[in-house]
């Protein structure tokens, strides 16, 4: 039976406006369990809040209710000491790969940065024999540790941030649109990348993507997230072969493919993209085909179709 | 309406960033151009129009029905632009002046180049709000961009492009900056518009799979010039030379699916894209190339066509047939 | 990467060669004016009063019949040193407590930009005269009350400065580490702005000069007999007629430095443009 490296339980981030109104629920009630070696892709567009749950699972911001519970730790009832000591087991990589590095640092000194809480951590010869070896790990060189980022392309300032994120043995990566601001024929390096590591490390991942072929590739399960909460959760190959949820199919649909062949000049319907909330409705409602009263007027809750492949809309199953 | 690129070139002093740009677009026709970064496909569509950077110069003929836009002055080519040649940009949000109305926008080339007055402008400009399918045309045309969203905002720009009549559409990856479902309406509503009005268009963008449904005929530049061209649905089934067929191989969709699940590894092209104006002697992807010869060094293959239609610059070409 | 990126390289801007020109010529006076003048700036020679340029000396001479060209000299010093003083001091504190304000936020950083807007409410001339008034005039007090009006000029820009760097990825990245918001500013933050405080130290040194000139002028600067610009136009205002090189001297000294630092600052903010960060 494999561990569960992380446990996230009914995480929420709300965040208030003047007068302290909540003004937008960001992450609205998000549980999900990644076992070591496992990889969780989260597919979702802008809005879905994929961005700040990413933040939140780092602890590099409180929910507003919820747990984080990494390797058994309930990160947030952590004192501050003890959290920092615990950030050695997990680690980032995020999208953009000009913003994610310091200009004004030197290669080596970016990938040796979160070695420096560690008491028993390599230093002098030691820790540069450390990130060298890091640094062959993503197919560089030993040599560039003495550059700065602006000498490296943006798929070599990925495996920089890469390397940044492996160097303390994380067993779990947070992986935040890893490979979306890069030329396809890097992405496909910096993927495989990823899965090497992933393999070789035993890593858990959580990697987040706005792109569903992506994700399929690399994810073991998949959730979608929709205005803070999943819709739809399962294995990676069932949610592509066969999505249950309307937006799960959407997000299919529109992702352009070599296969769907020439676009028909069909006439799109107007679909209005008003802010959907969870609170009493369905939020996915004002834009799904299948919508009915019931959708406007009650919270859908998650439903088991099958083992491990869960659906969050009132016709779960229907349609 | 007929466009005609004549070897294109552009230089920045002794840097030759685009070389040997050439191809023909006839009226009604819809052009991919694919490439990834520093391949030059956004310069090129800056050279078409005539807004280079401070510095660059552009060499070669660009033939608007017979006439060269290159050698034509500053104020000539502020007519072409906008009446008979429109432009998308990639960001909606910086191609938008955020301080003017949506409706004065879009009134604004109406009255620069059809000449007409500013009430008939306001009502043409509702009704082209309207054609690109504007939630709410009416509320909305009196929003300042910040008000609108990124799907809305591209709508306004596409209505911009469109509102003097041009014959020739370019559109520079309109829809990288968007979501994928919003990009799929913007791109539907773009094919719709391009057949009703029977515009030329050219598309730019790196994703395969936008230039699969939306061309006839497409385009692969490399590293500053052209690799491949001819029709679409061809050059995505069948590619003639090394870089198109590493692209696609490159797709996720495309990876084997033979094998254990987490196996699977994606065909990457080794490599990084080299450095604009700073190339190697003899073909500019053979340092990546999986069928590199000794023949590809010494010169850069010349362009030729392989089959009517379907023109190659790669000497290996034979190979893939 | 855009087409934009790939703009002509700027050749090194003419503003800071001439800039760097004009203030390394300052610099180099003013540590010369230290071991070295022709005559010396402050001994009277009652008889060689008020003659005209070359006639004794190369600038003439004052009244008192001191050598124009070695009270200049002194000056130099005079001004750059208040300056330099002033600004450091104000960008020290400024520095630390705009970085403050971005790192820690709410509450302090509330407290802290409104003190930089009082301070800021005040006119700089008025401050100046101020405090020379109730401390007494003297290089400590100049140095203070022109410093004290820089402090909120670095408050503020380190603060927006700081904010920008503190939303990258890479100050992200360093929380992730686990580091304190300490060390991120010392070792993100901070070098990252260094460039943006180097223009506006510059820009403020030439402001420094200028309003040390002015405090000299109105007799609150440094005491008599030590030399400085201002003080020397004062005395010269009687003899615009009669003797108008005593004005001409010190008036285009000090239009010339403020015009040097200023032409250097122009010229730093374009080599520290940010298209020079992103990668080739």
């Amino acid at each position: 039976m494999s561990v569960s490296v992380l446990e996230v339980r009914d995480l929420a981030r709300h965040f208030r406006g003047r007068g302290g109104a909540v003004a937008l629920k960001a992450v609205d009630g998000v549980s999900f369990e990644i076992a070591e070696g496992s990889t969780l892709g989260v597919v979702g567009e802008s809005g879905s809040g994929k961005t700040t749950l990413a933040r939140l699972v780092m602890a590099l911001d409180r929910p507003t209710a919820g747990e984080v519970i990494f390797a058994g730790h309930d990160l947030f009832a952590q004192p501050a000491a003890e959290l920092a000591r615990l950030r050695r087991g997990f680690q980032m990589v995020f999208q953009d790969p000009y913003g994610s590095l310091d200009p004004r640092m030197s290669v080596g000194r970016i990938i040796a940065e979160p070695l420096h809480l560690e008491p028993s951590a390599p230093r002098g010869a030691a820790r540069r024999a450390r990130v060298a070896e890091v640094l062959a790990d993503v197919g560089l060189e030993p040599s560039d540790a003495g550059r700065r980022p602006h000498q490296f392309s943006g798929g070599q300032r990925q495996r920089i941030a890469i390397a940044r994120a492996l160097i303390s043995r994380p067993r779990l990566v947070i992986a935040d649109e890893p490979v979306s601001a890069l030329d396809l024929s890097v992405q496909a390096q910096v993927l495989n990348l990823l899965m090497d590591l992933r393999d070789r490390e035993r890593l858990a991942f959580l990697f987040i993507s706005h792109n569903l072929a992506v994700v399929e590739f690399l994810a073991d399960r998949i959730a979608v997230m929709y205005r803070g909460r999943f819709v739809e959760t399962g294995p990676a190959e069932e949610i592509f072969r066969r999505p249950m949820h309307p937006y799960t199919r959407l997000l299919l649909e529109s992702e352009p493919r070599l296969a769907s062949g020439r676009r028909r000049a069909r006439p799109a319907p107007l679909r209005e993209d008003r802010a959907g909330d969870w609170t009493h409705a369905c939020a996915f409602a004002p834009r799904c085909p299948h919508a009915t009263m019931d959708c406007t007027a009650r919270t859908p809750a998650p439903t088991a179709l099958a083992a491990g492949h869960d659906v969050t809309c009132h016709h779960a199953g229907k349609i | 309406m007929s466009l005609a690129l004549e070897n294109l070139a552009v230089h920045l002093g002794a840097r030759t960033l685009l070389a040997d740009m050439s191809f023909r677009l006839e009226n009604g026709a819809t052009l991919g151009i694919v490439g990834e970064s520093g391949s030059g496909k956004s310069l090129l569509v800056l050279a078409i129009i005539g807004l280079l950077p401070e510095g660059m110069r552009a060499e070669g003929r660009v033939l608007l029905d017979g006439e060269d836009l290159l050698a034509l002055p500053e104020s000539a080519l502020c007519h072409r632009r906008g009446a008979r040649i429109g432009m998308i940009f990639q960001e909606p949000s910086t191609a938008l002046n955020p301080a003017m109305r949506i409706g004065e926008q879009i009134a604004e080339g109406l009255i620069w180049h059809r000449r007409i007055d500013a009430a008939a402008a306001r009502a043409e400009s509702l009704r082209l709000l309207d054609h690109v399918r504007m939630p709410d045309a009416a509320r909305r045309f009196a929003f300042y961009p910040h008000e609108l969203s990124g799907g809305q905002r591209q709508r306004v720009g596409i209505a911009i492009a469109l509102a003097p009549g041009p014959e020739l559409l370019i559109a520079d990856e309109p829809t990288t900056a968007l979501d994928v479902t919003v990009e799929s309406e913007i791109l539907d509503l773009l094919a719709e518009l391009v057949a009703e009005a029977r515009m030329s268009l050219i598309l730019i963008s790196h994703d395969l799979g936008i230039i699969a449904g939306m061309t006839e005929r497409c385009l692969v530049m490399y590293a500053g010039t052209r690799f491949e061209e001819g029709p679409t649905e061809r050059i995505l089934s069948k590619p003639l030379n090394p870089y198109t067929s590493g692209l696609l191989a490159a797709l996720p969709e495309r990876a084997p699916a033979a094998g254990e699940r987490r196996a699977r590894r994606l065909a990457g092209i080794p490599g990084n894209v080299p450095s604009a104006g700073r190339l190697s002697p003899g073909c500019r992807f053979a340092d990546r190339c999986a069928m590199a010869i000794a023949a590809c060094r010494p010169a850069e293959p010349a362009w030729r066509a392989l089959e009517p239609g379907h023109g190659v610059r790669c000497i290996r070409a034979e190979a893939l047939l | 990467m855009s087409a934009a990126a790939l703009e002509s390289p700027r050749r090194r801007p003419p503003a800071l060669i001439a800039g760097g020109a004009i203030t390394a010529a300052f610099i180099l006076l003013a540590l010369l004016s230290r071991i070295w003048t022709p005559e010396s700036p402050i001994r009277i020679h009652i008889a060689l009063r008020l003659k005209p340029p070359l006639a004794a000396g190369l600038l003439g001479t004052d009244p008192f019949g001191r050598d124009v060209l070695s009270m200049l000299m002194a000056g130099t010093w005079t001004s750059l040193s208040t300056a330099f003083l002033a600004v450091a001091l104000g960008l020290l504190l400024g520095v630390a407590l705009g970085t403050a304000a971005a790192a820690l936020r709410g509450r302090f950083e509330e407290a802290a930009m409104r003190s930089a807007d009082v301070i800021f409410a005040f006119p700089a001339l008025i401050t100046a005269i101020m405090v020379t008034n109730i401390f007494g005039p003297g290089q400590a007090t100049a140095v203070t009350a022109i410093g004290v009006f820089i402090i909120p000029v670095f408050a503020r820009v380190a603060r927006a400065s700081a904010l920008q760097v503190w939303a990258r990825d890479y100050c992200l990245a360093a929380r992730a580490a686990g580091k304190g918001r300490l060390a991120i500013s010392l070792e993100h933050v901070i070098p990252n702005i260094a460039g943006t405080l180097l223009v506006q130290a510059t820009i403020q040194l030439a402001l420094a000069i200028l309003i040390e000139a002015g405090l000299s002028f109105l007799g609150l600067g440094l005491p008599p007999p030590t030399p400085s610009w201002g003080r020397m136009l004062n005395d010269a205002q009687t003899f615009l007629d009669s003797a108008p090189w005593l004005a001409v001297a010190p008036g285009i000294a000090i239009a010339l430095a403020v015009l040097g630092f200023n032409l250097l600052g122009d010229g730093l903010r374009d080599l520290f443009d940010p298209r020079r960060d992103r990668a080739t």
